[in-house]
Parts: C-alpha cells; sequence; structure tokens
C-alpha cells in the first residue's frame, strides 16, 4: 500500500544567521506550501544562498529553525532532505565520475532501489538532455553541462521539494536559457520548487509566487499578480510595437485611449503604455490601440511592473 | 494537514547511516584508485623499492647476513616513508577539498551525515593508502624470494605490518585532522609531511635531550616499533626501556640517553593518535560551516 505523503513544505521559523556583526539573514519567518515555483528574489548579497544554506543545514543558525516537510534540519537532516533536491552554490562532482557514476552514487545513497536506478537515471539525464554524455567524464565538461547534471542529481530520487540556488548564475546566455527551459519543464511534474535568483526575467519567467528578500529581511512574498497587483496601485503595463516610426502626435491619441494614465517611448517605433482598470481595462486598451491603425505589430505585458516594484522596494532599504 | 502528493519519501528508504558509509567507502575508493595521485604515489613506491633493492644488491653483506636482517632493514628502512606519503596522498585533501572544490556542496545536499561522510571518506583514504603499502610489500617479498627463497619469510613481517597498518591510521587521523582544521587543502598537505618527515623526531630529540623523559607522547617515538621487531631481545612490555650510553671524545665524557618504545606501548601510542586525532577532526568537521 502507497505511502501517504502531506504536500511538501518548506517553512523557516524567525531564522537568523550572523557572520560575526554582519547579519546576514534576520529573522525570516516563511511558510512555503503546495507544488509550485516560487522565486527567492533578492540583489547580491541579500541573503538567499544563507537561506539555502540554513534550509540545508550548510551553515547553523545564530538564531531560529528551518524545516523542510516539517522537519528540523538541524534536528535531523537526514530526514529533512530525505524527499528534497538540493543544488547549492554550482557544487563540483568529482572529475573522474560519469554522469552515470555520479547519479548512481546519488541513488545509492538515496535509497533508490537497484532495480529503477537505471530508468531513473536514463530519464533524469533525458530531462537535462545530457543522455548522450552519460559515460564522458565529468573533468571534461563545460560549466553549463556539469550544471545540468547537478540538476539531474537532485532529480533522480523524484523528490517532492527542489531547493535551487540562482541555477542559472555563471552560465553563458545559452546555458541560462537551457537552464530555465529545464526549470519551467520541472514545473509539470508535482512539486514544490523554491529558486533563487537576482535575475528579475528569471523568476518572472519560470515562478508562480515571489518573495523579495534584501538585506536579511523578508520584504514581502506572494503571487506575482498579486504583487503586481499590490505594489502598482492598480496599475498595469503594456508595451506596444508599431511598424512604423511614430509621429509626435500620435503619443496625444495613445495617452487618450482609454484607461490609459501615462506612456513612455522606448524607441520610435515602441511604446508603454500604463493603464488601469485590470483585464476589462486591458482589453479596451488593445481594441483602443488597433482602432489608431498606427500599424500595431503586438502588445506584450510590460515585465517592467515587477522590476519597478523591485527597484522601488529595495531602495526603500537604502 | 494538506492534500497528498507524490514523493521519494513515500516510496524511498534512505539507508541507515552505517549503510551509507559503505557506499560512500566505495564509491570513494573507486574515486581514489582511478585517480592520477594513486598512480603517481604507485610510481614513486616502485621507485623506493628499486632504489632499495639496488641498494641491497650493491652493498649485500650484513643486510643479507640473515632473512631477519634483511626483511626488518628493507621493510624497517622504506615504509614510514610509503605510509607518510599515502597519507598526504589520499587524506591531505580528504576534507579541505571538499570546501575547496566544492565537491562538498554535491555531498552535502544528500541526506547524509556529516559523521558518514567523513568515516566513509576516512576508510576509503586508509584502504587506497594500504593498498599502496602492498606494493612495497610485493616488492619486499620479491627481493626476500630471490636471497632467502620464497620460505624464509620471518614471523615478525606480519606483527611489523599490523604496527604499520595501525601507523597508516595514526598519521591518516592527523592528516584528516589537519584537513578539517583548514578548508585550503595544501595547508594539510604541508603540515602533516612536514610532522611526519622530521617534525615529530625533532620533537622527539628535543624531549629526550632536554627534558629527559621518555618521549612516549611523540609518534615517532612509537613508529620505531615497526623496525624493532625485527632486532633482538626485544621488548614486548608497555613501557619503554631506558639506554643510557657513555662516550669519550677527546677528554670529554659525554652521555647520551636513548628511549626504546615497548612493541605494546607503540602500538597503544598510535591507536591514541589514531582515535584522538580522528575524534577530533570529526568534530571539527561536524561543526564546520560550507560558508
Amino acid at each position: 500500500m502507497p505511502k501517504l505523503v502531506t504536500v511538501p513544505s518548506i517553512e523557516t521559523r524567525d531564522l537568523t544567521k550572523s557572520f560575526g556583526h554582519f547579519t546576514a539573514l534576520n529573522g525570516l519567518n516563511l511558510k512555503i506550501e503546495g507544488t509550485k515555483c516560487v522565486g527567492f528574489l533578492g540583489p547580491n548579497g541579500a541573503g538567499k544562498t544563507t537561506t539555502l544554506k540554513l534550509l540545508t543545514n550548510m551553515i547553523f543558525p545564530t538564531r531560529g529553525d528551518a524545516l523542510l516537510n516539517g522537519v528540523s534540519v538541524r534536528e535531523d537532516r537526514k530526514a529533512a532532505l530525505a524527499d528534497a533536491g538540493v543544488l547549492i552554490e554550482s557544487p563540483e562532482i568529482y572529475p573522474s565520475l560519469t554522469p552515470n557514476e555520479a547519479l548512481e552514487m546519488v541513488a545509492d545513497l538515496r535509497g533508490v532501489p537497484p532495480a529503477e536506478r537505471a530508468e531513473r537515471i536514463a530519464t533524469v539525464l533525458g530531462e537535462v538532455k545530457m543522455t548522450e554524455w552519460a559515460d564522458q567524464k565529468v573533468g571534461r565538461f563545460s560549466k553549463g553541462m556539469k550544471q545540468r547534471i547537478n540538476i539531474a542529481a537532485t532529480l533522480v530520487h523524484d523528490p517532492a521539494v527542489l531547493l535551487l540556488d540562482e541555477p542559472s548564475t555563471g552560465l553563458d546566455p545559452r546555458g541560462m536559457a537551457e537552464v530555465r527551459a529545464i526549470v519551467r519543464d520541472l514545473k509539470k511534474s508535482r512539486r514544490l520548487i523554491f529558486m533563487s535568483s537576482h535575475i528579475l526575467s528569471e523568476v518572472v519567467d519560470v515562478c508562480d509566487e515571489v518573495a523579495l528578500i534584501d538585506r536579511g529581511k523578508l520584504l514581502f512574498y506572494d503571487t506575482l499578480e498579486n504583487v503586481t497587483t499590490r505594489f502598482s496601485d492598480g496599475h498595469a503595463s503594456l508595451d506596444a510595437s508599431f511598424a512604423r516610426p511614430l509621429e509626435p502626435a500620435d503619443d496625444a491619441r495613445l495617452a487618450a485611449l482609454p484607461g490609459v494614465t501615462g506612456s513612455q517611448r522606448l524607441d520610435p517605433k515602441r511604446v508603454r503604455l500604463r493603464f488601469q482598470g485590470g483585464a476589462g481595462g486591458q482589453e479596451r486598451l488593445i481594441e483602443g490601440l488597433v482602432g489608431l491603425h498606427l500599424g500595431l505589430l503586438s502588445v506584450a505585458e510590460s515585465e517592467s511592473a515587477l522590476e519597478e516594484i523591485y527597484l522601488q522596494q529595495i531602495s526603500r532599504g537604502d | 494537514m494538506g492534500a497528498v502528493v507524490d514523493g521519494a519519501a513515500g516510496r524511498l528508504r534512505v539507508p541507515v547511516s552505517s549503510e551509507q558509509v559503505f557506499k560512500l567507502t566505495r564509491y570513494q575508493l573507486r574515486e581514489y584508485l582511478r585517480s592520477r595521485r594513486f598512480v603517481a604515489l604507485i610510481a614513486i613506491i616502485a621507485v623506493i623499492g628499486a632504489i632499495l633493492t639496488a641498494l641491497v644488491a650493491h652493498f649485500r653483506g650484513g643486510l643479507v647476513s640473515s632473512n631477519v636482517a634483511f626483511y626488518g632493514s628493507f621493510w624497517g628502512g622504506g615504509i614510514d616513508l610509503v605510509i607518510v606519503l599515502a597519507a598526504v596522498f589520499f587524506g591531505g585533501d580528504a576534507i579541505a577539498g571538499e570546501f575547496q572544490n566544492k565537491t562538498g556542496y554535491f555531498l552535502m545536499g544528500l541526506p547524509i551525515r556529516r559523521t558518514t561522510v567523513y568515516v566513509g571518506k576516512f576508510i576509503a583514504a586508509y584502504l587506497a593508502a594500504a593498498a599502496t603499502m602492498l606494493v612495497f610489500l610485493a616488492i619486499l617479498l620479491a627481493n626476500g624470494a630471490y636471497y632467502f627463497g620464497t620460505g624464509a619469510v620471518p614471523w615478525q613481517l606480519l606483527l611489523s605490518l599490523a604496527l604499520a597498518l595501525v601507523y597508516l591510521g595514526a598519521v591518516l587521523g592527523a592528516t584528516f585532522f589537519f584537513s578539517s582544521l583548514f578548508k585550503t587543502s595544501a595547508y594539510g598537505f604541508v603540515l602533516t609531511a612536514i610532522l611526519f618527515l622530521f617534525g615529530f623526531t625533532i620533537l622527539q630529540d628535543v624531549i629526550v635531550g632536554l627534558v629527559k623523559i621518555e618521549p612516549w607522547m611523540v609518534i615517532s617515538y612509537a613508529e620505531s616499533t615497526i623496525g624493532n621487531v625485527f632486532g633482538s631481545g626485544v621488548n614486548w612490555g608497555i613501557f619503554g626501556t631506558k639506554t643510557t650510553t657513555t662516550t669519550m671524545i677527546g677528554r670529554m665524557m659525554v652521555q647520551s640517553t636513548t628511549w626504546t618504545p615497548g612493541i605494546a606501548e607503540g602500538f597503544v601510542i598510535m591507536l591514541g593518535y589514531l582515535i584522538g586525532t580522528a575524534a577530533v577532526g570529526l568534530l571539527l568537521f561536524e561543526r564546520e560551516e560550507f560558508t
């Protein structure tokens, strides 16, 4: 009879970490449940990696506690990490091992039954698109390839919780895109992904919820939609692209569209429109844009909304 | 209580720590045996063996006067160096390397206790180092067979091998301790090599010469039992033997004191080093943060 498992969760209680006089993390209280992707966003040095290391008992808290699936990592690291996949600080794999051997070791130490191992390893190598490198020594791999093997290692036991610390950092643009695509794919399976990042677009691209941290303090934790709504006073932004450069007179026509509260030229053929009225307002605005016959090519939700909130929230601490 | 989800915890049983130690040892040992350092160490031991072979062949004389004398000189003359080299090669970066090379972040993401990692790595390093000792032993036996035939291996060799294995544990314990103390591998390498190649010997001389007590607290003193078992009138006891000799240098009468450890005493001292250094090293690793 299969054993039932409660919803995976990550919880921190007054989690604090000081290094001498420097407080890297200050009283973090966070409770995340369910199967989704949560972006742990913040600038460099905000306390993201510190939090993840505390969650895995790689470092020890000055105060407070960290729990994975209801188990304190301080009290029982083995039980806490049993159903979690962890990728912190882009670890190195023993260079003489092949991906197959490295994953075999992980699977063995995690208790994946021998009969299932080969299939699980083949599956995760396929997920990170490293099947053809399965028997090459890791020491010869590029940073991006190693990171893909690291991600595969977090998946080999099919964990309910994934802790990923800036998985695309340090990779070239192609590597970053590949890692993001892998994380997006992981969302399809039912698990909780907690991914730290200092790249806003990455969080917007991949995550459902966002927790913003700065200088060791949690600033907010909510869904992307709620965050945008809460901090933008009901305003949203759209970026519109046109087939030909806009005339100065067009600015007034755009500003007069229903719901528009402001506009900003991004370049001669692109404009950012700030508007209110939610989804209905957005629908009316697009209809209005089409009606202007300015050669509208595309309309996209502006990523700047969260960026503005991000910068605004972080600058408050300055 | 929330909804029910699929999860590894429902299907998998993380092995108990002793099982994980065994598994980790197996993988770590494979890593060691495949490494360049293993090949390099075998080559170095082959060179040491070749030099000793050439010396014995050239000088023969007293060295091959009896099988016990031969085995004592050859084995006693080379095995301590082999042990220190093997410990430095396999233990020097065993713990520090996990921090320095970031391989520790790979292991520490797993549901595994730090003690398991430490013990697994220690056993693997011990086995790899012991394997290199066997290479030296094979060279010795080949030489012995050449001079005395295959049936002339003295029983003392077995006892000496046992003492050498304990000494290996003690040196590795110290190496792991230094490796845990620093996050840089080089410090572990250098400190172990300096201390075990001549540091402890100097300390031993200082204690005997200045403090004038038995240097039972120094491991190089205990290590001499590895060669002493081949001697005549061996002290098997738990206390050392003091010998005072008087020499005339010109008109001056110079008295010098030497201490010879009992075999049991040497064994206990080496075992003490092994347990003490390994335990303190483990304690350090338990408290070390992966910052």
